[in-house]
């Protein structure tokens, strides 16, 4: 036992030796809960509009001070024609013009067929379609008021309307969604990917066969490389909850000890790959190219992370079946986010155990056939 | 006429001095070793003379350049064959005489007639479409020396040239510095092989950072009572601070 | 001298394995493969619906919703806690619930109601699918009812430059400057430093080769093949997916130009700094994640936060990113872009010349 302490000790050494790997592995989290937490984010706030406004009557006026009045929007500029609106758009000053049509007001009273034409820059499609929708919605309300004040009549009766919920969410914030992604790509790469890179390391150096030459049985010197990784995994976890909750204000709903305990189940299983990687390479950079293309680069992109993966074609949908990474976010959203049970995860849990285990046997087979 | 002057050389790293107050020259077609323990200073002297490192204090004439304000002319003026294997592996024998043959501007024809020459006088004219990754070491030190001296240079620095390398391709690597001297070329070698001590002209004995014993083989054993260089080096060690024997 | 050094720089690229096959790769990657991944369309959102009702109303509201390609029916659940038990196991993102006498109430009273409960934990989904799904409801509903008047005032949306809303249109411009960065921002840092753990820079330092030629003897062989790349690019999301850029091609090679500059000095500097592979990967994998995000790749940089936005300046990405998307999709020329042509002089100047600061050949 003593032999293993003074080898958990060295890789210990190893890591904090080297100043920018240390500042990296805990500063990481940080970056990355920051990054995506405020950096991708469809809340719209201030964006900059401008209006054509031919008719410039009382109508007209209160439409663009509801839209100016409300956090999405901040008037930019007036257009003095229609023509105009090209420009804007090329410099990339506006998200969108909102032309009105002539004698709006009057129209408005009496005729009934007031025109608004909201011209959005479609570059970026989802953006668009949401200030659309949000404008809209502005504009609707205004004509509710109006039907309030009974300046205008409300135009019989209203047919079907609906009532909408949002569940979990319901400010709709990007960070609910988002951190528990974080936490599964954080956790992959501090145990798969420093895991596999500092085993070729020893590999590498030749250092590896000093040690495999030592007393110490071939397992335990794996082990205590896993050791030190599996202690920075532990302190990220803890470093991203604390700013999830206090940070980016999303709580935990449900249990924390069966979120930590999912936790350490995917921390088992990213290990696991790590060995089976540093077990199949002989070279560091290789180690790398492997953890970041095979693990790294899906568990962006793949692990519906941010990227919803049933808008993708069939083929990568089944692609994602294969990463843990998929599974742990769909956990850890149903706990954390969710606030559900354990019998919601059941699925999740059993296919994260299985694919525990199959990697392990995996590679503690490759390891003791690269030993003889 | 001297090609390399040295005066009150020094060299620190924060609080550590490395090369401590050194003077020393080295005549023109001498072959001229430096030994010492490792850490003694050997390398980072070295670098100094090279242009690889700025010295903190003193002078040093290399070539007849400022080693401190003219260094790029004194590496012009230089070969160096470092303690690492640098030739580039991924390119071929010839490919790599050529790239160093093209820094040191030496003429495209004259090159391609030479290349044949050198290699013919190696051995290696079947490997000279080799990569440079797969030759033994003790080949690929002779061609790095070669390289290293294909250009003509007034003086070669050769850092551990022989480190790892089997007693028959020593004995032939001596064989060509002898030629390089032949041919007026100064030799600046650094090792720890008191062996290879004898075979030059004259060597110094650097002990933390200080040049403690400087003189021809013959002449150091005879003032030291000693029967071989190797008592000699084992002698001065001994007053080391930090010797590691 | 460049000479040489250029010949020995593209005999190393090529006789590599795995170069050569990566710059052939990686436009196909990005072009093809990433913005299929890279996707914030809203498709196939699973819908379960409670008909309490059974009327021919509501039947013909539920195909209408999930005919329109947004929506497909996953569940008809009994009960709305059955359609909670779903939206919990993930198995369905949003809940329509039709009370029952929905039909009656409608032509009775002209006036009915309907329930959507959406799983908004991914606001995109969630949010734009509740949306979505009102939308629906709002056409159906004038559909039904042809006297019903939207009110006093009719609100089109129109979208230009985009009028399918594609997603791919937004991204493919954006992914092609992620290309660009890769080859010739980072491959030759990690080629310096390469040279640096093998200590082959060493001897090149004996030589009387200068810094600058050096430097360019590495920057150059990049430079070359980024462009290939880049133009391989165009091609390919020309035949991919018909996408040509709407300004002159000019313009983007001018900004692409310099773009290249100024990250080729920022790897550079990491060149400088780290004296081992792992060590220059770890610090270009952090910075390029900070650039990425907040460059506006996947959401505009006006809905950050003041501070982010404030910090997005120091993106590059985030100049040549707005440039590539203007002029391929809004036909912008150079004078549309030039604080972009400022900000990215800037960075060239700021980073070539920490480079050159940092960089030594002597210690």
């Amino acid at each position: 036992m003593r032999e293993f302490r003074i080898f958990v000790q060295k890789e210990f050494f190893h890591i904090f030796r080297d100043r920018w790997t240390t500042l990296i592995l805990l500063v990481l989290p940080v970056l990355m809960i920051i990054l995506f937490g405020f950096g991708i984010t469809t809340e719209i706030r201030n964006t900059k509009f401008a209006v054509y406004d031919p008719s410039r009557d009382a109508a007209t006026q209160e439409i663009v001070n509801k839209l100016e009045s409300s956090d999405y929007f901040t008037l930019d500029s007036y257009l003095s024609s229609p023509g105009d609106i090209e420009q804007l758009f090329k410099e990339g000053r506006v998200g969108f013009v909102i032309v009105f049509g002539e004698k709006f007001y009057q129209s408005m009273l009496h005729t009934g067929d007031a025109k608004i034409q909201l011209i959005a820059d479609g570059t970026d499609p989802n953006t668009a379609s949401i200030l659309t929708n949000y404008a809209t919605a502005l504009i609707n309300t205004y004509q509710q008021e109006l039907f309030a004040s009974q300046l205008i009549a409300e135009s019989g009766k209203r047919g079907i309307t609906a009532e909408t919920r949002l569940l979990y969410n319901p400010t709709l914030k990007s960070a609910y969604n988002i951190v528990p992604g974080i936490m599964g790509m954080i956790l992959m790469l501090i145990c798969a990917i420093m895991t596999s890179v500092s085993i070729a390391r020893e590999k590498e150096l030749g250092t590896m066969e000093v040690l495999l030459v030592s007393p110490m049985k071939p397992f335990l010197i794996i082990l205590s490389k896993l050791v030190p990784y599996f202690t920075i995994s532990i302190i990220n976890y803890i470093t991203i909850l604390l700013l999830s909750v206090f940070v980016l204000k999303v709580p935990i709903a449900g249990s924390l000890v069966l979120l930590t305990a999912l936790s350490l189940l995917f921390i088992f299983v990213s290990l696991s790959f790590g060995i089976l990687i540093s077990s199949l390479v002989e070279k560091q950079i290789v180690a790398l190219l492997i953890s970041g293309m095979l693990l790294m680069m899906p568990a962006v992109f793949l692990s519906g992370l941010m990227f919803p993966v049933e808008s993708m074609p069939q083929v990568l949908q089944w692609f994602s079946h294969i990463l843990p990474v998929k599974w742990f976010i769909i956990a850890v959203r149903n706990v954390m986010i969710k606030g559900l049970g354990f019998s919601s995860i059941i699925k999740e849990v059993a296919i994260l155990t299985g694919m525990g285990i199959i990697i392990l046997m995996a590679s503690i087979k490759k390891f003791k056939y690269r030993l003889e | 006429m001297k090609v390399i002057e040295v005066e009150n050389l020094t060299k620190r790293f924060g609080s550590f001095t490395a090369v401590d107050n050194i003077s020393f020259s080295v005549e023109k077609g001498e072959i001229f070793g430096f030994l010492g323990a490792n850490g003694a200073g050997k390398t980072t002297a070295m670098r100094m003379l090279c242009g690889l490192l700025v010295p903190t204090s003193g002078k040093g004439v290399v070539a007849g350049y400022d080693i401190q304000h003219q260094s790029e002319k004194v590496k012009a003026s230089i070969g160096y064959m470092s303690q690492k294997f640098a030739l580039y592996e991924d390119l071929k024998v010839w490919e790599n005489i050529r790239l160093y043959a093209g820094i040191y501007g030496v003429p495209e024809k004259e090159t391609k007639e030479r290349t044949d020459m050198l290699l013919a006088e190696l051995g290696f004219e079947k490997e000279k479409e080799s990569l440079v990754k797969s030759l033994p070491l003790g080949w690929r030190q002779k061609l790095a020396f070669s390289v290293s001296i294909f250009h003509n240079p007034e003086i070669v620095f050769l850092d551990e040239p022989t480190g790892g390398v089997d007693p028959v391709t020593r004995r032939q690597f001596w064989e060509m510095i002898y030629k390089a001297s032949e041919r007026g070329i100064t030799v600046f070698v650094t090792t720890h092989y008191m062996d290879e001590a004898e075979y030059c002209n004259r060597v110094s004995i650097m002990v933390d950072g200080r040049i403690d014993a400087l003189d021809s083989p013959s002449a150091l054993r005879r003032e030291f009572a000693a029967a071989s260089m190797d008592e000699v080096f084992r002698h001065l060690a001994r007053k080391s601070k930090n010797n590691g024997l | 001298m460049l000479k040489y050094l250029l010949e020995k720089e593209f005999k190393q690229f090529f006789r590599s394995r795995a170069l050569p096959k990566m710059a052939v790769i990686m436009p196909f990657m990005a072009m093809l493969i990433f913005p299929l991944a890279a996707n914030f369309e809203i498709k196939n959102i699973n819908l379960a619906v409670v008909d309490n009702d059974k009327s021919v109303t509501s039947v013909k509201l539920v195909n209408k919703i999930t005919s329109g390609g947004y929506f497909r029916l996953a569940e008809s659940a009994a009960t709305y806690g059955d359609a909670m038990r779903g939206v919990e196991l993930n198995r369905s993102d949003i809940i329509l619930e039709i009370p029952s006498n929905f039909e009656r109430d409608l032509k009775r009273e002209g006036e009915a109601k309907l329930f959507i409960a959406a799983n908004a934990v991914s606001q995109t989904k969630g949010g734009l699918g509740s949306a979505y799904l009102a939308g629906i409801i709002g056409d159906f509903n004038k559909s039904i009812n042809t006297q019903l008047k939207d009110g006093a005032i009719t609100i089109s949306p129109r979208f230009w430059y985009n009028p399918r809303l594609l997603y791919t249109y937004f991204m493919v411009p954006a992914l092609m400057v992620m290309v660009l960065a890769m080859v010739c921002g980072f491959l030759p840092a990690l080629n310096i430093v390469g040279e640096k753990e093998n200590g082959t820079i060493e001897q090149i330092n004996v030589t009387p080769v200068n810094k600058l030629t050096f430097i360019l003897s590495k920057l150059l062989p990049y430079w070359i093949i980024g462009f290939v790349v880049l133009t391989i690019c165009f091609f390919v999301a020309w035949f991919a997916y018909g996408l040509v850029p709407a300004g002159s091609l000019a313009t983007i090679y001018l900004f692409a130009a310099l773009f290249v500059l100024s990250f080729s000095g920022f790897g550079l500097v990491i060149s400088n700094y780290a004296t081992t592979l792992q060590q220059a990967m770890f610090m270009m994998f952090f910075f390029l994640l900070t650039f990425i995000f907040m460059s506006g790749l996947y959401t505009p940089v006006a809905n950050m936060p003041d501070w982010a936005q404030k910090l997005s300046i120091i993106s590059p990405l985030k100049y040549i990113i707005i440039v590539l998307r203007q002029v391929y999709l809004k036909g912008s020329g150079f004078t549309d872009l030039l604080n972009s042509f400022w900000m990215l002089s800037a960075f060239a100047i700021f980073f070539n010349g920490w480079a050159v600061l940092s960089y030594r050949k002597k210690s």
